[in-house]
């Protein structure tokens, strides 16, 4: 079985080497893709180093269109499984088997790792976006009609299904949200699984607090809109 | 209506517009997709100042009594924002498309440099 984790990095020059190790550590077998989403300092020269394949944005896309980009390798190398990792050291790979586990058994197409599940310790973020991620996962669980506590995790496991939907159509800026309703739409089964997440260790996050709001009000339209798009399920070879 | 001298001028000036539109597509620096809606303009335009008592008869249609010219205040604005809009959808779709052709790109790349590794490594 191929399979890849799919790392997506801006500006991660200090904790990608670790990322990357802790990612081997886990399974020697799992091939490593980073993408470099425009960073200005040395993230891709730390990938190489520690000998990930590099996937070289030209300029920055936001993680959306970065993560696509490294399901989009998985799909066109014909990986079967794909697991995404934060760059920034906030997804623990030694928690990737919590996340991998229900689709290896063929229990789900797409997993996600959610901190909210149960009481497992570990980050979980400031209480503002604390609030507007439960107010999120309301909706989301409505339009979904499955219990869904995390809607912002990006922490997560696919099989070739997920891959090749992913590949073809993802959304961009704040992806997951919208992502999750997205797997619905398209009838894939999805499943979450509790993990405790890390603070990053070090560099800012890129979501600030006026920007949560934004991202919020977003992220609901684009739901919305979504519920009346027609929907495809997809098939191999069809992108 | 409209005074005669107003009239002319206005009618000059939307010719003009429609003349430079034209001269635009022929020049190729205007796509005849987006240049439709300037010619539409312009013809408007030109209609309203030649027909002198179009303002007043248009505004009698539509129910305005107290000031003729809203009228082309209104139908301005709505061209305006049609413009605004068709171009909020272009820059859209252009944006999406220079998102695929980042990750193309970066695809490319890898794949040359892993080709070019490859070669190296025969050639030994």
């Amino acid at each position: 079985m191929r399979r890849i984790a799919v790392v997506p990095a801006f500006n991660e020059q200090q904790n990608l080497g670790r990322v990357i190790e802790e990612i081997r550590a886990f399974d020697p077998g799992l091939d490593i893709v980073v993408v470099d989403d425009g960073s200005v300092d040395a993230t891709a020269a730390v990938a190489r180093q520690h000998g990930a394949t590099v996937l070289v944005l030209p300029f920055n896309l936001g993680i959306g269109g970065a993560v696509q980009t490294g399901f989009r390798y998985a799909f066109e190398h014909e990986y079967d499984l794909a697991v995404r990792v934060d760059g920034d050291g906030q997804h623990d790979p030694a928690q990737l088997d919590r996340v991998i586990a229900p689709v290896l058994a063929g229990e789900a197409d797409i997993a996600v790792g959610s901190r909210f599940v149960a009481d497992v310790e570990g980050y979980r973020s400031s209480r503002s976006r604390r609030l507007g991620i439960r107010l999120l996962a309301v909706v989301v669980s409505r339009i979904v009609r499955r219990r869904v506590t995390d809607t912002t995790s990006g922490f997560q496991a696919l099989n070739r299904k997920g891959i090749a939907l992913f590949a073809r159509d993802y959304p961009h800026d704040y992806p997951e949200v919208e992502a999750t309703v997205m797997v619905s739409r398209h009838r894939l089964r999805a499943v979450e699984v509790p993990v405790s997440m890390r603070e990053r260790s070090s560099g800012r996050s890129s979501i600030t607090a006026a920007r949560s709001i934004y991202y919020m009000v977003k992220v609901l339209l684009a739901i919305f809109v979504g519920l009346f798009r027609r929907t495809v399920v997809p098939e191999e070879g069809t992108s | 209506m409209t005074p005669l001298a107003v009239s002319i001028v206005g009618t000059i000036a939307s010719l003009a517009l429609v003349l430079i539109v034209l001269e635009l597509i022929r020049s190729r620096r205007l796509r005849e997709r987006y240049a439709l809606l300037w010619l539409a303009t312009g013809i408007v335009l030109a209609v309203l100042c030649a027909w002198r008592d179009g303002l007043n008869t248009i505004a009698r249609w539509v129910g305005i009594r107290s000031y003729p010219p809203a009228v082309l205040f209104a139908v301005g604005i709505l061209f305006i924002l049609a413009v605004l809009l068709h171009y909020s959808t272009v820059i859209s779709r252009l944006s999406d498309q220079n998102i695929l052709l980042a990750q193309k790109l970066a695809l490319l790349q890898q794949k040359l440099e892993a080709d070019g590794v490859r070669e190296e490594v025969t050639a030994r």
